[in-house]
């Protein structure tokens, strides 16, 4: 539940995002950035944890704001977009705030040694307990499947997804979907990394980097498909689960952890590619009864 | 009609590319003057741009099919672990230097088979399986880097025979080899892009699959060719970081997968296929490594700045090129 709980809700944002048929991977670099800028700057300031994790949210919102704004005006691919604006994140982190490990500060702390409770396996007598986090995940978990599957705005994401034309002329604001979602994701970033930090009891800048390659992975293996229009929140946790069982299995395994790229590699690659074959094989079934249908 | 106003549109861009160019060279002189101009600035210039420069190209191929190949980084590291592990173990301190060097050439030929190995899986995802180029090169981006770091345990590894780095890092009349062959092969990618039938239908597959295809091409191919093109360029860029850093490791050069997309897009090339050529792309490259050096030279800035710089500069070039467009489009409905 650990190792899953920070990119599940990572998760839920990006969903969002491909389902809209974009992808965004600067959710990792604006966590880090806010994480770091928070847990230094406001040390001294603020004794109110809440104050860290709203500060956070706010710098979060700022960058996803810009990252909606740019990929929707002007219609530019998401990916490279938000590959700008992560690189401007690590860097104004590391040069202009010269990032480094630093120790969490006292209001911070005690969230984080909170435990809603705690197990101890009676065969290896290790005590593993449950963070607060995880409450967090839950109500995010809800909020994403509501917005999707309750709200006009989830209807309007499935709708850019399918064909953006179209949600035009359904009279979807799409522009304001668009900045939505990529302003959403950010501000969820902001927040989770100030959780992730807590959950760790330090900050390690460095520490999510290459984390959108696990979250994009969990969502298509989940079925959201990368072209848009399609996907669930539970199947994407389903495929969040899945990534995380294998990376632990291979360490209880005794598998190597050098291993573990190798996996991550092929299951995306498995994964993407029968997700793709069956979109092929639907095509082509549609195709043959439009046939019968004409004779 | 519509292939000569490509043509003035193309060279618009290069000549748009050109006075950006200038005016970063006055800059950089103006500022740093003596600092700039002169010959060992140049040179170390000339064996740091090669790199990334054959990186960019081997992006600006797939950008042209509208795809993306965010496993450059990737297999140029692969390569160069693997050609690593070759030399190393197969050398023995008291072998002629012939023999050296035949083995060099025979490490060579194999990062260049396996390029072609990993370019062609690429092509095989996108082409045959239907996976969107994102997705199938993030898969196999982290497969590589996965190879490459369980061949190394994640470590170093160095203990090169003197004569690679001494060929890389030497030059021929002053001119660092690097440049030697980045030139060559820049010269055969532009060949290949603008003055062969390839080229003529990797442009008419990024501008529209579907007519591609209902061309009578063969797309599957196309795709495959594509990516094995790119495959090869990153394992050139490869094996020239492995000269230059004397040792490889799976990590290597991060940051060149940003610089490589900024390039290529800086250069002209459409992220959305069909448009671009190499030669913006090559004066691109030189463009970003003389604004790399002249950042350089001041001491207080320190490298971090330098990933916001490229990152506000991509965003603001792809805005700016789609100002322009826009432009033109209107102009050319006016007209």
């Amino acid at each position: 539940m650990r190792a899953f709980s920070v990119p599940a809700m990572f998760c839920i944002g990006e969903m969002f995002i491909i389902i809209t048929g974009g992808v965004d991977v600067s959710f990792p670099a604006i966590a880090s950035l806010s994480m770091f800028v928070v847990c230094s700057q406001l040390e001294d300031v603020a004794s109110n944890p809440l104050v860290f994790f709203l500060v956070a949210m706010f710098i979060g919102l700022v960058v996803g704001i810009l990252n909606g704004v740019i990929i929707a005006r002007f219609k530019f691919p998401a990916l490279i977009v938000t590959l700008g604006t992560s690189s401007i994140c690590f860097g104004i982190m590391q040069g202009v705030f010269k990032s480094r490990e630093y120790p969490l500060c006292a209001p911070l702390k005690e969230l984080g040694e909170m435990k809603l409770f705690s197990a101890t396996n009676p065969v290896s007598g290790l005590t593993s307990s449950m963070p607060v986090g995880v409450i967090l995940m839950i109500v995010l978990i809800f909020v994403g499947w509501f917005i999707l599957n309750r709200t006009m705005l989830g209807r309007g994401i499935y709708a850019i997804g399918g064909d953006v034309k179209a949600a035009q002329r359904a009279g979807f604001n799409v522009f304001g979907i668009l900045v939505f979602i990529y302003a959403f994701s950010g501000c969820m970033a902001g927040l989770i990394g100030v959780l992730r930090s807590t959950m760790l009891l330090a900050v390690h800048p460095n520490n999510l980097e290459g984390m959108e390659m696990t979250v994009i992975a969990a969502c298509v293996l989940g079925g959201v498909r990368m072209t848009g229009g399609k996907g669930s929140v539970l199947g994407a946790m389903l495929g969040m689960a899945l990534l995380t069982i294998v990376d632990n299995s291979l360490i209880l395994l005794g598998i190597s952890t050098i291993w573990q790229k190798v996996f991550t590699g092929a299951i995306i690659i498995i994964g993407t590619a029968a997700s793709a074959i069956q979109m092929k094989r639907n095509e082509r079934t549609l195709a043959i009864k439009m046939n019968e249908g004409g004779k | 009609m519509d292939t000569i106003r490509n043509e003035i549109n193309r060279d618009k861009n290069l000549a748009r590319l050109l006075v950006v160019f200038l005016m970063v060279f006055v800059i950089c002189t103006a500022l740093k003057g003596s600092m700039f101009i002169n010959v060992p600035n140049f040179q170390s210039m000339g064996k740091q741009f090669p790199e990334f420069g054959l990186l960019s190209i081997a992006m600006a191929f797939t950008l042209f099919t509208a795809g993306i190949d965010l496993s450059v980084v990737a297999i140029a590291n692969l390569c160069a672990v693997l050609m690593a592990k070759f030399l190393t173990l197969l050398i023995v301190p008291d072998m002629s230097s012939n023999a050296v060097f035949m083995m060099i050439a025979a490490a060579c030929l194999m990062a260049l088979v396996v390029s072609v190995l990993c370019g062609a899986l690429n092509g095989f995802l996108i082409g045959v399986v239907g996976i969107t180029p994102i997705l199938a090169t993030l898969g196999t981006q982290a497969l590589f880097t996965g190879f490459a770091i369980v061949m190394t345990n994640g470590s170093t590894l160095g203990g090169l025979p003197k004569q690679l780095s001494a060929t890389i890092n030497g030059g021929v009349m002053g001119i660092p080899v690097p440049i030697i062959i980045f030139s060559v092969l820049a010269v055969i990618a532009a060949f290949i892009m603008s003055k062969t039938t390839l080229g003529y239908k990797l442009r008419m597959l990024g501008t529209s699959a579907k007519a591609s295809t209902f061309s009578g091409f063969d797309n599957v191919r196309l795709f495959v060719t594509n990516y094995v093109l790119s495959a090869v360029f990153s394992a050139a860029a490869g094996i020239i970081m492995l000269g230059r850093f004397n040792s490889a490791k799976a990590d290597y050069g991060a940051s060149y997968l940003m610089e490589a997309i900024l390039i290529a897009v800086l250069g002209g090339v459409d992220p959305y296929g069909g448009k671009g050529n190499i030669s913006g792309v090559i004066v691109a490259t030189v463009i970003v490594q003389m604004v790399s050096s002249w950042l350089n030279m001041y001491e207080d800035i320190s490298n971090f700045y330098r990933q916001i710089i490229w990152g506000g500069l991509l965003i603001f070039v792809l805005i700016y090129n789609y100002i322009v467009n826009e432009r033109e489009k209107k102009q050319a409905m006016k007209g």
